[in-house]
């Protein structure tokens, strides 16, 4: 019982860096732009954000600067893709590559002018990062634990979901953004100014996963720098989105599931499952292939997918 | 006198001008409507039709001249504008996005919190009553007919207060039955109090909905008619500036052998649905077979089975005793089996958009040559052919096709098809936003393939020209053949009611000739 409550506990945090990235993602396709960089944003997001708890030891300026970092480099993406029509998909991928490469060289850069040649955070922000204990609360036996326990990254994740689904499906700025995802035509027509939602969104989205980035670099590795620390989790939200059926509901279920796989290695007891732990490395990822062929045979039943997903706008083109 | 005039009208344009660089699209050109009125726009292709309405609903801008709405004079700089000033505009394809419910599609756009659903669906409900329209608002565009999108598209309009519409070619996507519904609250809306616009290249209808008819051509306004005291040979006239036969030719052919026979035919599209419902056909050399039908009835499905597109579930296509089923397309090209299908957006099937005429003529004719080197003479030399017979506008034969008007890659398209000499020609909808000069060229062209002893499918939209041009009418419905009758003594009413599969007399095997 015990084993399988810190299992769950486990999973929670490991997967609350996906659902930063799936919802940002989500937002981001839903104005019709496939964005590839999740990656790239996450580690940029995760590089910019853990210098500045570095140097400044205060948890909130550096989920805020990891927050902006996102925000650039999704503007990036967006100056490319939304104004000058470049195409999506290398634009997205050039923009994992480019900020994987920003993250390692500035953290290497950094690390090599510290004394210590380590690169650790300070005490203050470990402490304001750990998780929350809620008197009375977070003493209930098991729900204390399942609910009340997490970083506060977890329930900032969850908030930004929640609070997406409800502008997604119950305000009009939402049904403007579904509108030019599925048919920027019609959107334009009915007077939706395209280019303005498409920046905000997209920008949002980066944003979004920029604070999912600086989860990676300052909680996983224990607050310690190392260099490629998102590790491939920025490709498994892409993949999520579709899994999450384009939901920012179903991301928080669909990133725990997700992060149940990263954490199954520390948990299943070698001695009645005798694989390598290299199998379990490979899980998610085998997980995320699986979804993609999954869903791509799906036919039946409402797909969020947005149907202009893809592709530019471009208003006088027949 | 003429203060007092124009308060009357709901739209009045005086003097407008736009140049597209150095091409004058509309040259000073006077137009106006009153409220509780019906005009009809009239004019071919490139005449301005569309630039004066697209200046009216925000997206262009006038180099010149005065827009009023209502007597008061306005600048219209956007969609938001022209929607402010009570314009709508219902265009040619839907603006609709098919993911969302008809509510959803009415209410985008519009200003203001979010309503409850049901409250807006009160309020859509409302305004139908009012003009007398038919929508379920909770339904999902996607699982609409074409005329219920239609409906959504006008309540769209409606629903932002619009006073004053513009229809773009409205009915081209229509039954006999639903255009006539179509005018019905087209008139209503009239009684209510709306100025309309219509756009439409089909006479029959500026005759039966219109109030006045103003006629463009080349860019500028010829005249303004009452339609009262008009027919239809006058608009083409004033359409075209010169007298224009109206006749197409039907010429008669000697009874002859049967080329091509479509036995228990059964096609899946691709995602798996039926498209091609157990049909049974033949054409015979000399005749035209009509194919009528709303859009979307499997004629496309059609047309890929026989040219050996798309594989077939059940039966048999037999060429001169020869199953064509299995075999690949270019094999049935080998054969004589030609294929033009136009498209709703003309390019995609056929033609490379981006690859000139000499490159596109080569696409039928490469694997013939010999050796690893492609010869482009005979090609270009192919494509100069048809420029000159077909008048073909185009600045030479290396121009992206793309760039050429609608009618020209048309011609370009059937050219080429009829220049590989078939025994059978499919065509499907090629005189698809034609104007009626261009039309009757290409209806020239059928014909002329007729007299050589060609079968001819031709799958058109307009039931006016299939009555008059076919020797035979075949309807499609759902993917099934509704009728099969003789084009010289149906009526048009006839094939409506087959085209909505409401005749009972579902008899593939009748032999009308």
């Amino acid at each position: 019982m015990d084993i399988i409550i810190k299992f769950l506990v486990a999973a929670v945090g490991a997967g609350t860096p996906l659902l930063f990235g799936t919802v940002g993602e989500i937002l981001t396709e839903k104005t019709g732009h496939l964005n590839l960089g999740v990656e790239g944003m996450m580690s940029i997001g995760a590089c910019i954000g853990f210098m500045v708890g570095y140097y400044t030891d205060n948890f909130f300026l550096a989920l805020l600067f990891a927050a902006i970092a996102g925000a650039c480099s999704a503007l990036i993406y967006a100056v490319l893709t939304v104004t000058f029509m470049a195409n999506q998909n290398v634009t997205g991928l050039t923009l994992t590559i480019f900020g994987i490469g920003f993250a390692n060289f500035i953290g290497i850069f950094v690390l090599n002018k510290s004394p210590e040649g380590t690169l650790k955070l300070p005490e203050r922000i470990t402490a304001a990062m750990r998780g929350i204990h809620i008197p009375g609360l977070s003493d209930i036996p098991v729900i204390g634990e399942l609910l009340f326990s997490y970083s506060p990254f977890v329930y900032i994740g969850i908030i930004i979901a929640v609070i997406c689904a409800y502008y997604l499906n119950r305000t009009k700025e939402g049904l403007n953004l579904k509108a030019i995802g599925e048919n920027p035509g019609a959107a334009d027509a009915a007077g939706i100014k395209i280019t303005k939602v498409k920046y905000i969104n997209i920008i949002l989205g980066g944003a979004i996963c920029g604070i999912g980035g600086v989860y990676c670099s300052m909680i996983i590795n224990g607050g310690v720098w190392i260099s490629d620390n998102v590790g491939g989790l920025g490709w498994i939200a892409v993949a999520l989105v579709i899994f999450a059926n384009w939901q920012p509901s179903y991301a928080i279920l669909g990133s725990f599931v997700f992060g149940a796989l990263r954490v199954l290695k520390y948990y299943i007891p070698q001695s009645v499952f005798p694989f390598p732990i290299a199998f379990y490395d490979m899980l998610p990822f085998l997980m995320t292939a699986l979804v993609l062929v999954i869903s791509s045979m799906r036919k039946s039943g409402r797909i969020n997918l947005p149907a202009a997903l893809g592709l530019n706008y471009f208003r006088e083109e027949r | 006198m003429a203060q007092q005039q124009k308060t009357q009208y709901a739209i009045e344009c005086r003097k407008i001008t736009k140049m597209f660089g150095q091409v004058i699209a509309n040259d000073e050109i006077d137009l106006n409507v009153k409220y509780g009125e019906i005009l009809a726009l009239l004019g071919e292709n490139g005449s301005g039709k569309t630039t004066l309405m697209n200046m009216l609903s925000g997206i262009y801008h006038p180099d010149s001249g005065q827009i009023f709405i209502g007597g008061r004079e306005v600048k219209i700089n956007s969609p938001v504008d022209a929607m402010n000033l009570g314009i709508g505009m219902i265009h040619q394809h839907f603006k609709l996005v098919e993911a969302f419910r008809a509510m959803d599609n009415i209410v985008l756009g519009t200003k203001g919190k979010k309503e409850k659903s049901k409250t807006t669906s009160e309020k859509i409900k409302q305004i139908s009553e009012t003009y007398g329209l038919e929508i379920e608002p909770e339904k999902y565009v996607s699982d609409m007919s074409v005329s219920e999108k239609q409906t959504v598209e006008i309540l769209k309009v409606l629903y932002k207060g619009a006073e004053i519409l513009i229809l773009d070619e409205p009915t081209a996507v229509l039954t006999p039955q639903e255009t006539e519904k179509l005018f019905a609250i087209l008139r209503k809306m009239r009684e209510k109090g709306c100025a309309i616009i219509i756009i439409t290249h089909k006479l029959q209808e500026v005759l039966a909905i219109s109030d006045r008819v103003t006629i463009l051509r080349k860019g500028k306004s010829i005249e303004t008619v009452n339609t009262a005291d008009c027919d239809a040979r006058k608009l083409t006239e004033l359409m075209v500036g010169r007298p224009v036969s109206l006749e197409i030719e039907r010429p008669q052919m000697p009874e002859t052998e049967t080329i091509l026979k479509i036995v228990d035919l059964s096609v899946n599209k691709p995602d798996g649905s039926k498209a091609i419902d157990d049909i049974s056909f033949e054409i015979k050399r000399g005749e035209i077979l009509g194919v009528a039908g709303v859009a979307g009835s499997g004629q496309k499905e059609l047309c890929e089975a026989i040219a050996g597109l798309l594989p077939s579930q059940k039966g048999a296509i037999l060429f001169q005793k020869e199953n064509l089923l299995g075999k690949t397309p270019s094999e049935i090209i080998e054969k004589g089996v030609s294929m033009s299908f136009v498209p709703e957006d003309r390019l995609g099937m056929g033609l490379v958009a981006s690859m000139g005429m000499t490159d596109n003529m080569l696409l039928k004719s490469y694997q013939k040559g010999k050796g690893p080197f492609v010869n482009r003479k005979p090609a270009k030399d192919l494509a100069e052919k048809l420029i000159g017979k077909l008048g073909i506008v185009t600045p030479g034969t290396e121009t992206p096709v793309r760039l050429l008007s609608g009618g020209n890659v048309q011609k370009v398209l059937l050219g080429r098809e009829i220049e590989a000499s078939p025994t059978v020609l499919i065509t499907a909808y090629p005189v698809r936003g034609l104007d009626i000069n261009s039309s009757y060229t290409v209806y020239d062209l059928l014909n002329e393939q007729k007299k050589k002893n060609v079968a001819v499918m031709y799958i058109g939209e307009d039931l006016d020209v299939l009555l008059e041009l076919s020797d035979r009418i075949m309807v499609l419905c759902h993917g099934r053949i509704t009728g099969i009758v003789d084009a010289r003594s149906t009526t048009k009413e006839e094939i409506g009611m087959m085209m909505t599969g409401e005749n009972n007399m579902i008899d593939t095997g009748k032999e009308a000739l």
